[in-house]
């Protein structure tokens, strides 16, 4: 699959936008970390940009965004529009959350029930943005059971890394925090190996056999495409990752999404204290690139079964 | 809308196509994309048209477009012994297919009445979703309008009474000059469609995707390169033998005149 | 209103949206099959075109290139206004000039050579549909130097056929689609019966009929065959043969249609050595002889009630010792030669296939008959209560014909279908009317000495069929009297001339120097060349002696901005096929089909929108300008006023006779014959632009024997005589021209010439190898390369389409997967490939379905930079190649330092599909890498309609304009 910017920085950052906010309205509602106006400001700040720049990013890949708003009718069957409601949706309380924790500075009681439902909109949207493709049956590398693990621990997992920022930077359980991030990254790291390891070794689902029905007469071998030129459906679904280059790019992932970010957390519990904010950011920093390197893979190591009309042996 | 009708209508109209006598010719490409040009999804935008223009999408010189059915070759099988089998490719109109229940607007839609797949330019928001739900590569995307387009089974046409009865059927199967195309009601096991599937063992593409195409495929016949495919004697051989006393083995010009050569061509003939 | 964003709204849609404001018929020019089409027009332009429901060709279907018409219609390649060359010939540097001055230059040009020396105008013209005019209007000017595309495309085709049953394939005759049991195409890719091919085969193959494909590659209509011959390019005649040896060895031959039908039992003189031996013995009133079994007595083979001896040696008169054709036919192909055993290795086909494809073609034949209850009436008269045919059916086309050995494998085609007796029988290859015509037609070409004077007329028109060595077209001493050396020594039969060799002859002046090239409808100056880069310097090189071009003059009409426009000194822009009127006339090659005459007409669709005009138009003006007599009045007046639709309607060739065959006679009541009819294009309109006689049931079979059939076609003007039609196995004009290169007659070759004639001019069809491939060395060269057409594309003029360049925007050198690995070539490797000429630079692509020994690409993709109003960029000019680069027009040099064109002997015929290549991998290549030959980008015209680079074809009739 074409792996487009606007929607790998959409799932990246909406992902760690969910993932930060659903931890603010855990660790608000249970008052692990102060419900101070600078933590308040710049976490939801932080969050809501994140969620909203992505959810803006990913209008840019639509060919009429002025429409966009259509695309809260069809919550009954699509996960897109189900995506789209449960992010509005989510809007609500995680506001009146941020509401009560900035201008009142108060994030429990009332207010943290406003949180906990935030939190539970955050996991839903991720939810949703996952279901986008893990329900697409015509591409096996999406329609995976770890598809939904894999969008839930990485949002976890780089929320987590700004929320063990913040905490480093504005108080609380900071270092729960961090341990918290370690584990994520751990987990989206376990997960993610397992998924590679599923979507490697399983067998494809559709050869161009199937696809003109014509396997049983033997090899099928596309001897003309329909055109010289490539057009729509190559371009967007006949995109092809080398191996070795998708190899050394999950091994990039690895290494920048969780290696480095959990040395320096690391570091910084062994720091300790303001100075943790210097490797902890770094840490997010990378952590972040990592996600949008392992997004690209997503999106690039995925084949779609249409591929083997235009030559592709299996998909 | 995006939910499937929920009773499924019992008028499934559809193609069958018939891989036995595609010459692969494009001729229901080029008039498909002539008739919607100006038909349901019109205009069919074509980029980089006479090259050097390319456009932010273009990857390669060519001139590029919306065709909503395009012709494959394949070779099947390898060397003299295989086989080559062209193929052409449109929306099925499935009867249970992800490009309409995943689509968020609404704009993809399967009508009721009839099956027919349709996308509601007017609702699409152009978010590609239903072109990665498709398995068959049937939906294209122009990048003017912004929209999804895709075959609508020539809706504009079938129902038509500005055309004459004959002519109420898709573009691509009116044209198709070696009638390898076949329009009609699969829904009714009666119909000549329906008929022409159950004879010839027609097929579903990619069944496994439990989409549940309409349009089905005719397979190839098989070739008839076997001894006594035809019905004829494998060899002339024991013609040959009747005849052998008859023949001048290997003699030259003008050797076979008088005794019992050629004496089957020393019939009285009559002009 | 406030929109409910979780609404599902449905949309409304209008099933029955009004398709057009006016619809209109013509017929389609996007290749030379000639459907009939139906123009929707909307708001003046157009929208949608389909296929005519009531056409006797396509029947309402339409191919690719017509469905793309709007495309080539609305072209941005298209020529606006007429133009004079100012920079040097091939740059491609124009001004645009207004008509009057174009005419007048033209005019000019051609009537100071008319009144000099009309020789000096070589007028070829390609693609022609109007060859009627055009080779009329040659033989109005007084010039022999005319022909159209027919010499390089498939006179080998028409020419066999017509001297061996008076009929041919090509689009002149069709199998019987409706009857076959068993259909063997050789050698087709697309013909110019393009649809009815189509629509035949799906035919056949429903009805469970065999299709056998004869052909390298397994694509296109191969692909449908039930059994694919991926047969070694150019050894066509030798698989025939051996199919012919094993009939004749089990005596599966049909004896009573030979000696009805043809000449095998005419009586062939033995007497070696003298002037006559090999010709038919005749009686005193010229009738051939044969011997009647019932008298014992040796009787004129025309007699309707003789019991003629298919064998035997038979004493003449004279003494001398004479025996049937069938005798000598039958020796020959019995002998171990023709045995599959020794054919099969050659031809790359297992012996044993062959010897299926045999008993095969004899089961249906013999075993399957068909049977029409349809009684009939002979030539003689006698009735015949059914027609009883023999369901083997056979076509064939260029990849017989485009080889040196064409017209012998073509002629050995033709044999084995008269000897199992299916020639115009139901189930077998029928005749499409005008033919059958008398075996060959009796047309001699004109351009003797005496027949060209100063502004006079040519005696009769420059092409026809020469029955021996006294028609040929030669000075005294032997030197070619056309330009392109059609009717001499170099090729005697050269029925269609030899376009190819036009431009090569007249730079080097041989035979003479040329003042005027003047061409129409040909992309010489590219895809129609053999050695396109050695022709470009032909049309460009000067005389360094007076700095003049060798050619002096070129005047070029074309639609578009094509490569060869660069060429030109005037350029007359022609208008588009929906802009004009235009004529299938029966006097050319009409549109006819088995079971009826017919001829269509087309009419402007929409006025042309830029400065051009219709080419008919330009030519009829011209030609008043310089005062042809059959165009004007002796006073100088123009005896067509109305142009080209005035001269359609009023012309006549001959009493009675004019160009369009429908509503003829003052009340249009007359078909065929009758005078002509001012309201005749009217009336054709009226009927959807064609006309069509069909023939009555008893009409339709055995027409070069049918008594009806005959009859009726004279009454149409068809032929001249209702006398049967023989076919003719054993061919004796060939054998007179063998004669002369024995020492015989009058007209003697030079002696350099006499081997060849004397061996190519075989009475009988024989074999022999390919001309190039027999020159060069077989490890130098060990593959073959052929080309194909498209089916959707038509030669150069797809690639100013839109649609059309999309699928098939650049072509590749396919070549066997097999061969391939073992040269270490992968899919998309650039390789070199080489002939004797030259060398280009391709990508590969590999694949199944191919004789090993064979490489191949489509057909005229390859552009060059700049020409059609593409960009330089364009993927045509880059990534796509012409292999017309590798042919050369000249054979290799042999013995005597001669070379001959790359021509079949006996007929001219361009032998496109003789050349040998090497193929080489080439050394890893940067992206980026483009095909090769390259050439400098030509400019385009000036003022070229501006090429968008985004098309919304349709948008304003669309749901746009509806909101
Ligand atoms: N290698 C190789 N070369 C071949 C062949 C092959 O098989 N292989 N085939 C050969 C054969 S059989 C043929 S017939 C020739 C064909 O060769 P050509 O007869 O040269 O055919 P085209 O390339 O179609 O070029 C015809 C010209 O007609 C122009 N044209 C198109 N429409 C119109 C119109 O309406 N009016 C006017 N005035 N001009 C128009 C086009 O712009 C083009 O310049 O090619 C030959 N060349
Ligand atoms: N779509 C389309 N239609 C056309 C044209 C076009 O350009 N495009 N051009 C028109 C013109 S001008 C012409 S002349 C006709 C020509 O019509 P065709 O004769 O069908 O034209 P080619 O493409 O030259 O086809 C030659 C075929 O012969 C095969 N072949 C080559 N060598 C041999 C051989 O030695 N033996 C056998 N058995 N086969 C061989 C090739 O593989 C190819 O399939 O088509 C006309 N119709
Ligand atoms: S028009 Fe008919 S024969 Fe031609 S490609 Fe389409 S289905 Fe095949
Ligand atoms: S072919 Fe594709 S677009 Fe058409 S109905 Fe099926 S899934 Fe949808
Ligand atoms: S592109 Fe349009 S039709 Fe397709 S899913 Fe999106 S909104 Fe629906
Ligand atoms: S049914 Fe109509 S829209 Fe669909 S492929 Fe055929 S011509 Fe095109
Ligand atoms: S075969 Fe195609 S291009 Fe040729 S005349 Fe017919 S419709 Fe036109
Ligand atoms: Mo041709």
């Amino acid at each position: 699959m074409h792996p487009a910017a606007s929607v790998i920085f959409f799932t990246t950052a909406s992902g760690a936008g969910y993932g930060l906010l659903f931890l603010l309205g855990i660790a608000g509602a249970a008052g692990l970390v102060p419900a101070s106006l600078a933590f308040g400001l710049v976490g939801f700040t932080l969050a809501f940009g994140l969620i909203t720049a992505g959810l803006l990013a990913s209008t840019f890949h639509l060919g009429r965004p002025e429409r966009a708003w259509r695309a809260l009718s069809q919550w009954r069957s699509s996960w897109l529009s189900r995506e789209g409601v449960a992010a509005l949706v989510t809007y609500a309380p995680a506001g009146l959350f941020a509401l009560g924790w900035v201008v009142f500075g108060e994030a429990r009681g009332i207010w943290g029930v406003f949180g906990l439902l935030g939190s539970l909109g955050a996991v839903a949207t991720v939810v949703c943005t996952g279901m986008i493709y893990a329900s697409l049956p015509t591409i096996r590398q999406w329609r995976q059971p770890l598809t939904i693990p894999v969008y839930l621990t990485i949002g976890l997992y780089t929320g987590a890394l700004w929320m063990a920022l913040l905490s480093a930077a504005f108080g609380g359980a900071a270092s729960a925090f961090l341990w918290l991030a370690v584990l994520a990254g751990l987990s989206a790291a376990g997960v993610k190996a397992l998924y590679w390891r599923t979507i490697d070794t399983e067998a494809p689902v559709t050869t161009s056999g199937t696809a003109t029905g014509l396997g049983s007469l033997g090899r099928v071998r596309l001897l003309d495409a329909p055109t010289t030129s490539q057009n729509y459906v190559m371009r967007e679904m006949g995109y092809r990752v080398a191996r070795k280059h998708a190899m050394k790019l999950r091994a990039i992932a690895a290494v920048i999404g969780v290696a480095v970010p959990v040395l320096l957390l690391l570091i910084a519990a062994a720091v300790g204290g303001g100075a943790a904010v210097v490797p902890v950011f770094l840490a997010a920093l990378s952590g972040s690139a990592g996600a949008v390197v392992e997004r690209w893979l997503f999106f690039a190591e995925a084949t779609h079964v249409v591929t083997t009309y235009y030559g592709a042996e299996a998909a | 809308m995006t939910m499937l009708p929920a009773t499924a209508g019992t008028k499934k109209l559809g193609l069958v196509i018939d891989l036995d006598i595609c010459v692969g010719c494009h001729a229901c490409a080029v008039n498909c994309k002539e008739w919607n040009s100006g038909g349901h999804s019109a205009p069919m935008t074509d980029w980089n048209a006479y090259s050097g223009t390319e456009s932010t999408d273009g990857d390669d010189d060519g001139a590029w477009g919306v065709w909503f059915n395009r012709v494959h070759t394949y070779e099947v099988g390898d060397g003299a012994e295989g086989r080559t089998v062209h193929f052409p490719r449109s929306c099925l109109h499935c009867e249970t297919p992800a490009c309409v229940t995943v689509c968020p607007t609404g704009a993809s839609y399967k009508r009721e009445e009839d099956g027919i797949v349709l996308v509601n330019e007017d609702l699409c928001i152009g978010c590609k979703l239903c072109s990665w739900a498709c398995a068959y590569g049937a939906r294209e995307y122009d990048h003017e309008d912004g929209v999804m387009k895709k075959c609508t089974l020539c809706i504009d046409r079938i129902y038509n009474e500005n055309l004459e009865e004959v002519d109420r059927v898709p573009a691509c199967v009116s044209t198709c000059p070696a009638s390898a195309r076949h329009f009609g009601d699969l829904g009714d096991p009666d119909s000549a469609v329906s008929v022409l599937v159950a004879e010839r063992g027609g097929y579903d593409l990619m069944p496994e995707m439990g989409f549940k195409p309409t349009n089905k495929y005719l397979p190839p016949r098989p070739g008839k390169t076997a001894c006594g495919s035809t019905g004829a004697p494998s060899r002339l051989e024991q013609l040959v033998a009747e005849a052998a006393d008859a023949v001048p083995q290997g003699k030259a010009v003008p050797a076979t005149t008088g005794g019992k050569m050629l004496a089957w061509v020393d019939a009285v003939l009559s002009r | 209103m406030i929109p409910n964003p979780f609404e599902t709204v449905r949309e409304v849609i209008d099933p029955s949206p009004p398709v057009s404001d006016a619809v209109k018929y013509t017929t389609c020019y996007m290749c030379a099959c000639r459907c009939g089409i139906k123009v929707h027009l909307k708001d003046g332009r157009i929208r949608y075109i389909e296929g005519n429901r009531n056409h006797p060709v396509n029947k309402g279907v339409l191919c690719a290139k017509g469905s793309a018409g709007i495309m080539t219609h609305y072209s941005p390649a298209r020529l606006t206004k007429p133009l004079r060359r100012v920079g040097p010939r091939g740059s491609g540097e124009f001004e645009e000039i207004e008509w009057e001055e174009a005419l007048a230059t033209a005019a000019g040009w051609l009537g100071e050579i008319r009144g000099r020396d009309p020789r000096k105008l070589a007028f070829f013209t390609g693609r022609d549909q109007s060859q009627s005019l055009t080779g009329w209007w040659a033989s109005q000017f007084g010039t022999p130097n005319h022909a159209a595309h027919g010499g390089f495309c498939s006179v080998n085709m028409a020419a066999a056929g017509l001297y061996t049953i008076g009929g041919s394939f090509w689009e002149f005759g069709e199998p019987d689609w409706d009857h076959t049991r068993y259909f063997m195409m050789f050698g087709v890719a697309e013909d110019h019966d393009s649809n009815p091919i189509k629509m035949g085969l799906g035919k056949i193959k429903g009805r469970g009929a065999k299709f056998v494909s004869v052909n390298p590659v397994r694509t296109g209509y191969s692909a449908i065959a039930d059994e694919w011959v991926g047969i070694r390019p150019g050894t066509d005649g030798l698989l025939v043969l051996a199919i012919v040896h094993e009939l004749l060895k089990a005596r599966r031959v049909d004896l009573d249609y030979l000696v009805r039908y043809t000449n095998a039992h005419w009586l062939v003189i033995q007497d070696p050595g003298a002037a006559d031996d090999g010709l038919f013995a005749r009686d005193e009133a010229g009738n051939p002889l044969c011997f009647d079994k019932n008298t014992g007595a040796l009787t004129s083979a025309l007699l309707a009630d003789v019991a003629p001896a298919l064998v035997g040696e038979h004493t003449l008169p004279d003494g001398r010792v004479a025996v049937p054709s069938f005798q000598l036919l039958h020796d020959r192909y019995v002998a171990d030669e023709y045995a599959p055993d020794a054919v099969a290795e050659r031809c790359g086909v297992p012996a044993d296939t062959i010897r299926r494809l045999a008993a095969e073609i004899a089961h249906a034949a013999f075993e399957q008959e068909v049977m029409i209850e349809q009684p009939w009436t002979d030539w003689a008269g006698r009735k015949h209560d059914r027609m009883i045919g023999r369901p083997v059916a056979m076509h064939a086309m260029r990849g017989i014909s485009a080889h040196s050995n064409g017209f012998h494998t073509c002629r050995a085609l033709h044999l084995l279908q008269v000897l199992i007796g299916s020639i115009d029988a139901p189930g077998g290859f029928r005749y499409k009317p005008p033919f059958p015509r008398p075996v060959p037609p009796p047309v001699k070409p004109a351009g003797k000495a005496g027949q060209v004077q100063p502004n006079t007329p040519l005696a009769g028109p420059p092409l026809g069929f020469p029955m021996g060595p006294e028609d040929l077209l030669l000075d005294e001493d032997g030197t070619p009297r056309r330009i392109d050396k059609a009717y001499s020594w170099e090729a005697p039969i050269a029925a269609h001339g030899m376009m190819h060799m036009v431009i090569r002859n007249a730079w080097a002046g041989d035979p003479y120097p040329v003042d005027l090239l003047f061409m129409y409808m040909a992309n010489m100056g590219w895809n129609s060349s053999m050695n396109t880069a050695g022709t470009m310097a032909m049309l460009t090189d000067k005389d360094p002696a007076t700095g003049e071009y060798k050619i002096p003059k070129i005047i070029y009409a074309d639609a578009y901005a094509s490569e060869t426009i660069a060429f030109a000194d005037l350029v007359l822009p022609d208008t588009t096929y929906l802009e004009r009127w235009d004529c299938i006339s029966l006097l050319d090659r009409p549109i006819c089909d088995a079971d009826g005459a017919a001829d269509s007409i087309r009419q402007p669709i929409v006025p042309p929108d830029r400065d051009v005009r219709p080419f008919q138009d330009v030519l009829i003006d011209l030609g008043v300008r310089i005062g042809l007599p059959g165009l004007t009045h002796p006073d100088g007046k123009p005896k067509y006023p109305g142009g080209y639709p005035d001269y359609l309607a009023n012309h006549e060739r001959s009493p009675g006779i004019g160009p369009l065959a429908g509503w003829r006679g003052v009340d249009g009541s007359k078909g065929g014959k009758g005078e002509p009819n001012p309201d005749q294009l009217a009336r054709y309109v009226d009927n959807q632009c064609f006309w069509r006689h069909e023939f009555k049931p008893e009409e339709r079979y055995f027409k070069h024997a049918n008594k009806a059939y005959l009859e009726t076609a004279v009454s149409l003007g068809l032929i001249g005589k209702a006398d049967p039609i023989i076919l003719q196995l054993y061919s004796e004009p060939l054998q007179k021209f063998r004669l002369a290169a024995q020492g015989h007659g009058a007209v003697v070759p030079p002696e350099e010439h006499r081997p060849r004639v004397e061996r190519y001019f075989d009475p009988l069809p024989f074999w022999y190898p390919p001309f190039e491939g027999d020159a060069v060395a077989e490890e130098g060269y060990p593959m073959h390369a052929i080309t194909q057409r498209p089916a959707a594309m038509y030669h150069s003029w797809g690639s100013m389409n839109a649609w059309l360049r999309q699928i098939h925007g650049l072509n590749k050198l396919y070549m066997s997967r097999e061969r391939a690995e073992s040269l270490g070539i992968a899919d998309d490797d650039w390789v070199a490939v080489t002939s004797h000429h030259g060398r280009i630079k391709a990508q590969a692509k590999l694949m199944e379905g191919v004789n090993p020994d064979t490489v191949w690409t489509w057909n005229a993709i390859g552009k060059r930079r700049g020409a059609w109003n593409l960009s330089a960029e364009a993927p045509e000019a880059n990534k796509g190649f012409l292999l017309n680069h590798l042919i050369a027009e000249l054979l290799p040099e042999r013995g005597g330092g001669y070379r001959y064109s790359n021509s079949d002997p006996v007929t001219g015929q361009a032998a496109w599909y003789d050349l040998r290549i090497r193929i080489e991998k080439v050394a890893a290549d940067a992206a980026g890498t483009v095909a090769e030959p390259t050439f400098e980008p030509v400019s385009p015209p000036p003022n070229p309609p501006r090429a968008e680079a985004m098309l919304r074809f349709g948008a304003p009739t669309g749901r746009e304009a509806a909101e």
